[in-house]
């Protein structure tokens, strides 16, 4: 039998190895430690990429927990899956991919950036802990093992915020990000327990089936939609972000922007797959589209004042949400009418997934370049930094490659995704465009502002000595840069090959249903 | 005959605990209100479960009744159970930290980090 069938087990199972084998391979010294991280990481991400691309040769991918045979979703005959089922459409496998390539690339750059400290072999576990949580939310199928997923990912990375335990701001920022997380994942119970008591059933393809909507499927729908929106730092709800974003590793919080993304794959897969059409209203879609419009406004605002470089970014990846909000909204607000979907929608959707994989990679490396910086300067306050292109060359390149692509600067990647955006939401609404153009000049200015006092300038006496980071931080730099100039030099084949197939899986509800349900019912 | 009553009790729980995390000042108390949200929520999940009149949902235990109460919320419930001692465990662990780092448990004084 092809051992691809198993891809989607695989795909949790060798990190979730990764994790607990960390203390008995920390046993035997750095390089071993170190081997192991780089082997895992490098095995995630291979075993994601093959599973895209069976998920787009072969169609949906099932994969039932604990059954006699691994494609058996209804037992004995039943017409309602009672097993734990994962299940993979384009969207989900795009979504892994995206946030593997995140995990690999903070596993490269911590290698070195936390070589100084101890305790690394814990440090190694909780970081593939939270790629088991994060890939789990995004490869399962069924709604209560979304919030175990959840709850993984989220007590991962209280541990990782607050890593640096002797700096009373990591556990401050901890702190914080807890309660916003166990309250959140609290809704989500609630929401799960809703469903439940309406259909008896917890998979999203059986409950997607039978739904109709009343006063319990509303409820749970608006406790999704707060948690959610919640978790992955919108704005009414921002202010854990630049707390949690600034003060973990900067490895960590490469890794963070992925899995903040797992949160918006939730948000997405419950409103399109889960609800689909029986939305009903357009109260939802609009809910969504101005909470992205004022993440990106107020996320902005915020951030051309802070003079803390990783608050800075934390600030412009509240804003940079709003854009993927906002065009799933303006697709979501589309999805009842074939002739929107068809003019706007559909562009808008594409618009917001390819600005996902781009907003990953992009504030990725920002976030990795910032604590280069801070790892070969020792400061990450803009006034007392300067000068530092002259001695990190390799550094200086990257952010300036990063800044350009985040503030869409034709022809790098950031420029398509958002000018997909701007054309489609212009259709729904001028003034939604306008604020998203808008935001888009105040983030280049504020990136200009952090190249210019960063890097560019005379070379400060205070920073002569200062030399470019370590080979493995520059590795995992340069795995973002990589994927950066590919979705810049190939942004049609990207779209047409990755984005499309994930829009269509994202909109085909009927799809995802019989994936699970069979095609009869 | 139960009726509603499960259920009002659960909100009262809910609000009891969203009261303590948003308004109360000491963090052990938005500790103790985030450990009664979870009791409110796992007791919504087991109220959903039960069939009045019910016995265990154990076959060979259930003895001559034919109703039982359904078992899925049991198995959810313990799992949210055990995620939420795991929570429970690190939150307070957090609070002492927090406590040795900055010599109080009041979260007005708590605020390194802000703007």
């Amino acid at each position: 039998m092809n051992w691809q069938i198993h891809l989607p087990a695989l795909v949790l199972a060798i990190p979730l190895l990764g994790a607990f084998a960390s203390p008995v391979a920390g046993l035997g010294g750095r390089n071993v430690r170190n081997g192991w991280m780089i082997f895992i990481s490098i095995t995630t991400t291979a075993m994601c990429l093959l599973l895209l691309q069976k998920v787009l040769a072969d169609g949906t991918a099932v994969y039932v927990m604990g059954a006699e045979n691994w494609n058996l979703t209804l037992p004995s005959g039943l017409s309602w899956p009672i097993r734990i089922i994962l299940q993979v459409d384009a969207f989900s496998a795009f979504m892994a991919v995206v946030g593997s390539i995140a995990a690999l690339a903070g596993a490269f750059f911590s290698l070195s950036f936390m070589d100084k400290f101890t305790g690394l072999e814990k440090f190694s576990a909780l970081y593939f802990l939270l790629v088991t949580g994060m890939l789990g939310m995004q490869l399962t199928g069924d709604l209560f093992n979304f919030f175990v997923f959840l709850e993984i990912a989220s007590v991962a990375s209280f541990g990782l915020i607050a890593f640096w335990r002797d700096r009373p701001e990591a556990v401050e920022a901890s702190f914080k990000y807890m309660i916003v997380s166990t309250l959140s994942a609290m809704f989500i119970l609630i929401a799960v327990g809703f469903l439940y008591g309406r259909y008896n059933a917890v998979n999203i393809a059986a409950v997607a089936r039978m739904l109709h909507m009343g006063y319990a499927e509303k409820i749970a729908l608006v406790f999704l939609v707060v948690s959610l929106t919640m978790k992955c730092g919108t704005v009414p709800m921002h202010m854990w972000t630049p707390d949690a974003y600034a003060e973990a590793p900067a490895g960590v919080t490469c890794l963070l922007v992925g899995v903040s993304q797992a949160s918006l794959y939730g948000l997405f897969r419950v409103c399109f797959s889960l609800y689909g059409a029986s939305l009903g209203s357009s109260v939802i879609p609009w809910t969504i589209i101005v909470m992205g419009v004022l993440s990106m406004f107020i996320g902005v605002t915020m951030a051309v004042i802070q003079k803390e470089i990783k608050r800075l970014m934390a600030y412009h990846s509240v804003s940079q949400i709003g854009y993927i909000l906002l065009a799933l909204g303006v697709g979501l607000l589309a999805l009842r009418d074939p002739q929107a979907m068809a003019d706007y929608g559909f562009t808008a959707m594409k618009g917001g997934i390819f600005h996902i994989i781009n907003y990953t990679m992009y504030k990725g490396l920002l976030f990795l370049t910032a604590g280069a910086v801070y790892y070969a300067a020792g400061s990450r306050n803009l006034n007392e930094l300067g000068g530092l292109a002259s001695v990190m060359p390799h550094t200086t390149f990257m952010f300036f490659i990063a800044a350009a692509a985040i503030a869409g600067i034709p022809p790098f990647n950031g420029f398509v995704s958002k000018l997909l955006i701007y054309q489609s939401t212009f259709a729904v609404y001028p003034l939604l465009a306008v604020v998203a153009l808008v935001t888009s000049v105040l983030t280049l200015a504020s990136f200009v502002k952090v190249f210019q006092t960063a890097f560019l300038g005379p070379a400060k006496k205070k920073f002569a000595n200062v030399k470019e980071v370590p080979g493995s931080m520059l590795i995992g730099m340069s795995v973002l840069t990589i994927v950066i100039i590919a979705l810049t030099l190939f942004p049609t084949w990207t779209l047409s090959h990755l984005v499309e197939p994930a829009a269509k899986a994202l909109v085909d509800q009927a799809g995802y249903i019989s994936a699970v349900m069979g095609g009869g019912l | 005959m139960t009726g509603n009553a499960p259920f009002i009790i659960v909100g009262v729980i809910f609000f009891l605990g969203l009261y303590a995390i948003l308004f109360e000042r000491n963090l052990i108390k938005i500790a103790i209100g985030i450990s009664l949200l979870e009791a409110s929520v796992n007791l919504l999940l087991i109220v959903l479960g039960y069939r009045s009149g019910g016995s265990i949902p154990i076959f060979t235990l259930a003895g001559e009744v034919r109703r039982m109460v359904l078992p899925t919320p049991q198995a959810l419930t313990l799992t949210a159970i055990v995620i939420g001692l795991a929570t429970s465990a690190l939150l307070l662990s957090l609070i002492m930290l927090l406590y040795r780092h900055y010599g109080t448990l009041d979260v007005r004084e708590i605020r390194r980090l802000r703007g």
